[in-house]
C-alpha cells in the first residue's frame, strides 16, 4: 500500500523504525500545548491604538471602514453607503442573530434577503466573528448562520464587525476559537471553512499592475460597531511591556 | 506531466535574451519583485528572527514527519474528508480520475497549483473526456494559450497587454471582435464575467495547498483573487492536492510561516484570502462541497530525506529566490524546462527527474548567494546546487574540457608553491600589460567572458597571498 510504502521511506530516510511511544506523545503534547512563536510587537498596543492599526490596515489593503455608535446605525449606514456607490438598495445577509435583531423598519426601501449567495447578488452583508489588527484581518468561520459564499460571490461586501471582537494577533483569535467554538462534526472546534479576509479580492497577474474585484468581492465595506466602554487607560509602563515582542514558549524536543 | 525541455537549458536561455517580449516583461517586472519584499520586510522588524523561527518548524516537522503526516491524516478523516496516500504521479493522476469520474464530472475547475503541473492532471483528465478549467488568472491565460507558467507565483508575469488582448479576442469568439479594451480593467472584467460561469457549472474543484495542518486535519490556500475559494466552495466535491512536506504540527507553526510567506512573495503583509478547510460540509451549512479528498502525494520526496537535499523540503514555494535571481531574471522561467523555474527549481528539477537531465540547471548559477539571503526558511540553495555539481562530476556527466580543466587546476591547487609561482607569474604579466589601461577588453583563452565584459586588470602590489606574506613580515 502507497501510505505503507511513503511511511517506510521517510524512516528509512530518517534512519529509524516508527517512532516509540514516548517521543510520540511528547509530539501529541506539542500539538495539545500549540506553543506560540515570536508574535512581532506591532500588534501590542494599547486598546484605542490596536482598534486605529486595524483600521489603517484595513485601509491600507482597499477596505473601506465606518464606524458605528451601535446596531440599531447599521440600515441607515448601509443606505447611505450603497447610494454613494451607485448601487441598488438590495442585498442578501447571513441568518445571523445579530443581523436578524437589527430593526430595519427606519430603511423601508432596503431590500434584504436572508440566505447563502447567487450568481447576480450585488451586495452581501456578513458577520465577521473576529478582526485581527496586526494586518486588518477578518476572520470568517463557516457556520449555518455564516455561509462562505457571502465572502465570494457579490462585487460589494459589507462586513458587521464588533470592536470589542478585534485581536491583536492572529494568536489570540486562535486560542478564542478553540475556547469558544464546537464543531458539530468533529466535537472539536475547527468550522469546515474558516476564511481570513484580508482587503477585496484583487490580481495583478495582468503585467504585474494590480486591479481590484478578481473573482471575489471589489469592495469590502467594514461597519465597525464601537461596542467597548471606554476602555481604561493603560499607563505608559503596561503598554511599553506590551509592544515588547514575545518569544515564543520553548520549542519542544525534537525542534 | 509538463513536457520536459531542461537538456536544452543553453538553447532556452539563448532564445529567451533575444526574446523582445520577454525582455519587455522582465525589465518592467524585475524592480516590483525586489522592491515590494524588501518594503514589507522593512515594516516587521521581526523578520530576521521569523526566518530562523520558520526554518526550526519545518526542520522540526520533516525529522518527525512520519508521525505528522499521520497525525493529519486521521484528523481529516474525523472531519469526514478522505486522503489518498499517492507514492507516484500515476497513482495521483489515477486517484484524480477515479473521484472526478465517482462525482459523474463532466467540468472541473481548479485553482493554482504547482504540484497539478507535477502531475499534468489537465492533461490527464483531458484524455479522459473531463475538462480542467484553470480560474486564476494567469493560470487561466496560459491554458487559453497552451503554455506552462513561467513563474511559480505569477505564472504569466511574462506576458504584455497585447498578449492577453490576443488571446482573450480568440478565444472568446461569442463577444463581438470589435470590442475594445480601453484599460487592464476590460481585461479583468471580461475574464470575471467568463470564469464566473465555470465556477457556477463545475462538479469537482481542484486546489492546491500551502500547508496542511496536523492538529486540526486543515489544508491551508493562500491566493489573492478568490478563484481558489470559489473553486473549493461552490462544487460539490473538493479535491485538495499537496505534497507530502507541506504538512506543518499546529496552527501557531502555520501561523509563523504565513507571516513570512506572503511578504516574501508579493510584498503583501498578508494575502487577501488565507483559507482553512477541514472536511465536508457540516449539518445545517447553506454552503461547501459534501466531500472532501486530500490527495496527498510523494513523488520523489520521500527519497530526500536523510540526504543532503532535505533542505529543500522546507521550501514554502514564495518565489523570492526566483525574484531575486540574476539568471531568471533574465532568462525568466521558461528556459529551465520544467514546472519549477530559478534556484528552487534548479535544486528540486534534478531530484525529481534526474540530474542526467536537468543537469545544467544546477549549473546555471553564479552562487551570488541572494536567493539564500531571502529565502524565508533559509534553504542553503547555492551549497545544494554545489552538491548537484558534485553528483553530476562523480556519474561523468560533466563535459570532458570542463573535466580537463578542473582536473589541471586541481593538479596545481594540490601543490602549493607550484601554485602560487604560477599564480604569481600570471598576476604580474596581467598587471604589467593592463598598465595604465585597468582593464582588458579582450583576453586568449577567456573569449567568452571578455565578449560581454571587460576583465578587471589586477591591482599592483601583487598576490593575495604575497601581500598576505608581506603584512605577516612587518608584522602587522
Amino acid at each position: 500500500m502507497s501510505k505503507d510504502a511513503i511511511l517506510g521511506a521517510i524512516r528509512r530516510g530518517l534512519k529509524r523504525g516508527p517512532l516509540p511511544a514516548d517521543q510520540a506523545a511528547m509530539l501529541e503534547g506539542r500539538i495539545a500545548a500549540h506553543p506560540r512563536h515570536l508574535i512581532p510587537a506591532r500588534s501590542r498596543l494599547p486598546r484605542p491604538e490596536q482598534i486605529a492599526l486595524f483600521i489603517k490596515n484595513v485601509e491600507k489593503e482597499f477596505g473601506t471602514v465606518e464606524r458605528i455608535a451601535d446596531v440599531s446605525a447599521v440600515p441607515a449606514a448601509i443606505t447611505d453607503y450603497l447610494a454613494a456607490q451607485n448601487l441598488p438598495a438590495r442585498l442578501v445577509m447571513a441568518p445571523h442573530p445579530e443581523l436578524e435583531a437589527i430593526d430595519w423598519s427606519s430603511r423601508p426601501l432596503l431590500a434584504r434577503e436572508t440566505r447563502r449567495a447567487q450568481d447576480g447578488d450585488l451586495v452581501s452583508l456578513q458577520h465577521a466573528w473576529a478582526g485581527v489588527a496586526e494586518t486588518g484581518t477578518l476572520f470568517f468561520p463557516s457556520d449555518p448562520v455564516r455561509p462562505a459564499t457571502l465572502n465570494l460571490l457579490p462585487e460589494t461586501e459589507i462586513v458587521l464587525l464588533r470592536a470589542s471582537a478585534i485581536v491583536g494577533a492572529y494568536e489570540e483569535a486562535w486560542d478564542r476559537l478553540r475556547a469558544e467554538r464546537k464543531d458539530p462534526l468533529t466535537g472539536g472546534w475547527m468550522p469546515r471553512n474558516l476564511m481570513l479576509v484580508t482587503g477585496p479580492s484583487r490580481s495583478a497577474d495582468i503585467e504585474q499592475t494590480l486591479e481590484l474585484g478578481a473573482h471575489g468581492p471589489r469592495r469590502l465595506h467594514i461597519l465597525l460597531v464601537e461596542d467597548e466602554a471606554a476602555p481604561r487607560e493603560m499607563s505608559r509602563a503596561e503598554a511599553r511591556a506590551q509592544a515588547t515582542a514575545q518569544p515564543g514558549t520553548p520549542a519542544t524536543p525534537g525542534d | 506531466m509538463v513536457h520536459l525541455t531542461s537538456p536544452a537549458f543553453k538553447e532556452n536561455a539563448t532564445r529567451a535574451l533575444a526574446d523582445p517580449g520577454l525582455q519587455k516583461a522582465l525589465a518592467r517586472t524585475k524592480p516590483q519583485f525586489h522592491g515590494k519584499r524588501a518594503k514589507a520586510v522593512a515594516g516587521l522588524p521581526e523578520f530576521e528572527q521569523l526566518r530562523e523561527i520558520g526554518k526550526n518548524i519545518k526542520n522540526h516537522t520533516l525529522a518527525n514527519l512520519d508521525f505528522y503526516l499521520e497525525r493529519y491524516a486521521a484528523k481529516v478523516e474525523e472531519a469526514g474528508g478522505k486522503v489518498h496516500w499517492c507514492s507516484t504521479a500515476d497513482e495521483a493522476r489515477a486517484a484524480v480520475l477515479r473521484i472526478c469520474r465517482d462525482a459523474g464530472a463532466k467540468t472541473v475547475t481548479k485553482g493554482k497549483s504547482m504540484i497539478s503541473e507535477e502531475l499534468g492532471i489537465n492533461d490527464h483528465l483531458e484524455s479522459h473526456g473531463i475538462t480542467p478549467v484553470e480560474t486564476d488568472l494567469g493560470e487561466y491565460i496560459l491554458q487559453l494559450r497552451k503554455e506552462p507558467p513561467s513563474h511559480i507565483i505569477g505564472p504569466a508575469f511574462h506576458l504584455n497587454r497585447e498578449d492577453w488582448e490576443e488571446s482573450f479576442r480568440e478565444s472568446h469568439t461569442d463577444l463581438d471582435p470589435k470590442r475594445v479594451f480601453t484599460e487592464r480593467r476590460d481585461i479583468l472584467t471580461e475574464a470575471r464575467t467568463k470564469l464566473r460561469s465555470r465556477f457556477l457549472a463545475a462538479d469537482v474543484g481542484i486546489t492546491g495547498a500551502n500547508f496542511l495542518i496536523a492538529e486540526t486535519g486543515s489544508s491551508v490556500i493562500v491566493t489573492n483573487e478568490g478563484n481558489g475559494d470559489l473553486t473549493q466552495t461552490l462544487p460539490k466535491v473538493h479535491i485538495a492536492l499537496a505534497s507530502i512536506e507541506k504538512v506543518v504540527p499546529t496552527l501557531e507553526d502555520a501561523t509563523s510561516l504565513l507571516r513570512l510567506l506572503a511578504r516574501s512573495a508579493t510584498g503583501q503583509d498578508f494575502s487577501v484570502y488565507t483559507t482553512f478547510s477541514t472536511g465536508v460540509r457540516r449539518q445545517g451549512d447553506l454552503d461547501g462541497p459534501e466531500e472532501y479528498h486530500v490527495v496527498l502525494i510523494d513523488n520523489g520526496r520521500s527519497n530526500m530525506i536523510g540526504t543532503e537535499f532535505q533542505e529543500m523540503l522546507r521550501c514554502i514555494r514564495c518565489a523570492a529566490c526566483m525574484n531575486h535571481c540574476p539568471v531568471y531574471g533574465v532568462t525568466g522561467g521558461h528556459a529551465y524546462g520544467w514546472v519549477y523555474p530559478g534556484p528552487m527549481g534548479s535544486v528540486l528539477t534534478p531530484t525529481l527527474v534526474g540530474v542526467d537531465k536537468a543537469g545544467h540547471l544546477p549549473n546555471a548559477s553564479t552562487f551570488c548567494g541572494r536567493c539564500e539571503s531571502v529565502c524565508p526558511v533559509k534553504i542553503p540553495l547555492p551549497k545544494l546546487m554545489r552538491h548537484w555539481r558534485e553528483r553530476e562530476f562523480e556519474r561523468h556527466l560533466t563535459p570532458g574540457t570542463v573535466r580537463t580543466n578542473l582536473g589541471l587546476w586541481a593538479w596545481f591547487a594540490k601543490r602549493p608553491a607550484m601554485y602560487r609561482a604560477a599564480t604569481r607569474l600570471g598576476i604580474g604579466a596581467l598587471s604589467l600589460l593592463g598598465k595604465g589601461k585597468g582593464k582588458f577588453g579582450w583576453m586568449p583563452l577567456a573569449e567568452g567572458w571578455t565578449r560581454g565584459r571587460d576583465l578587471p586588470a589586477p591591482e599592483p602590489g601583487g598576490t593575495f597571498m604575497a601581500r598576505y606574506a608581506k603584512t605577516r613580515r612587518n608584522g602587522r
